[in-house]
């Protein structure tokens, strides 16, 4: 289904990052996998997708908040994939803090990694995508985003700013046949949920926390989509509703 | 030189004729969009085999030609 297609997944070394590269190099696609500092295991996810699939995938170190260094890391996948299909912006990461005490360094990092990371990529992406005469662009956000979270000051903005940029997105470039959607994950079973007591799960409607698969899912879902664009896809549970 | 590459590719893209496209042609005559003449512009430097930043907004072709040739 995905066959010749390239894809960029950010924060692909871990957790829903790490599942949704693997469900498109399942279908097909080649992998660009962008990591933080985790070498090694965006390394393992690589090997296991080059084995398991037979596809091309290659480990990026890029820092996804600077500007400059996700232009050159863009330019290297062109050069060494090809081009770029499809972009899931996916790196993120959290400062959970009461408003009250949150400094500004957690409130701008985190916005920098989630909201700038996406635009960066974005940015850099969209020039490959007009000369391929179409893209896909997937940008995962939060229920958080959506409802606000007391503590998550910083990461529902962020998440919520995310939103925006997606609907944005997908007006600009429709007419290109580049389309952009989010999707909006509750709580899934992470590194960065690890910390989360179950008896959180009990307020899901469905009693559960999601997997990475389940988001994987859905973003494979969004990509064979094609008529829809500028959607916001709850996976949580019912969290949301 | 630029202006005839320039033209070629609006030609290409508008299903029209070269002869159209003159130095004061406006893109929006021509019927290509501000993301248009960003598209366009991606295809230039493929073919110029350089990288061009437009800061200002440009409106005709005579502009943008001459906006490539101070690079
Ligand atoms: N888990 C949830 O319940 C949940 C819910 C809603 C939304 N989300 C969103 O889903 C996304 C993935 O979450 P996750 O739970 O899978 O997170 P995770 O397990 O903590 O993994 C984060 C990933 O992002 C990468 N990363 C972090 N900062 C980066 C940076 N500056 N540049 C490039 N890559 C960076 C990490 O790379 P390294 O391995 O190198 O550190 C890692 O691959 C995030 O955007 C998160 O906000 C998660």
């Amino acid at each position: 289904m995905l066959t010749g297609k390239i894809a960029i997944v950010t924060g692909g070394s871990r957790g829903i990052g790490k599942a949704v590269a693997r469900k498109l190099a399942s279908l097909g696609a080649d992998l660009a996998v962008i990591y933080a500092g985790n070498q090694a295991a965006a390394e393992v996810v690589c090997s296991d997708i080059i084995s398991e699939f037979g596809v091309r995938a290659i480990p990026y170190r890029c820092n996804v908040a600077d500007f400059t260094e996700t232009k050159s890391t863009v330019e290297q996948i062109k050069g060494e994939l090809g081009g770029v299909d499809i972009l899931i912006n996916n790196a993120g990461i959290t400062k959970d803090k009461l408003l009250a005490v949150m400094s500004e360094a957690d409130y701008d990092e985190v916005l920098d990694v989630n909201l700038k990371g996406a635009f960066n990529m974005i940015r850099h992406c969209t020039g490959i995508f007009l000369r391929r005469k179409g893209g896909c662009i997937i940008n995962i956000s939060s229920v958080s985003g959506l409802m606000g979270n007391a503590g998550q000051a910083n990461y529902s903005a962020s998440k919520a700013g995310m939103i925006g940029l997606t609907k944005s997105a997908a007006r600009e470039l429709a007419s290109k046949s580049i389309r952009c959607n989010a999707i909006a994950p509750g709580f899934i079973a992470t590194d960065m949920t690890n910390e989360i007591n179950s008896p959180l799960a009990e307020s899901i409607p469905l009693k559960r926390f999601g997997r990475p698969e389940d988001v994987a899912e859905a973003a494979a879902y969004l990509i064979s989509a094609e008529y829809i664009t500028g959607e916001v896809l709850r996976v949580d549970g019912g969290l949301g509703i | 030189m630029i202006f005839k590459t320039v033209a070629e590719l609006i030609a290409e893209r508008t299903d029209c004729d070269v002869s159209v496209v003159t130095p004061e042609s406006k893109f929006s005559d021509l019927g290509i969009d501000s993301l248009d003449t960003v598209e366009l512009l991606m295809n230039l430097e493929d073919k110029l085999g350089k990288e061009i930043q437009l800061e200002s907004k440009v409106e005709t072709v005579g502009e943008l030609v001459a906006f490539i040739e101070t690079l």
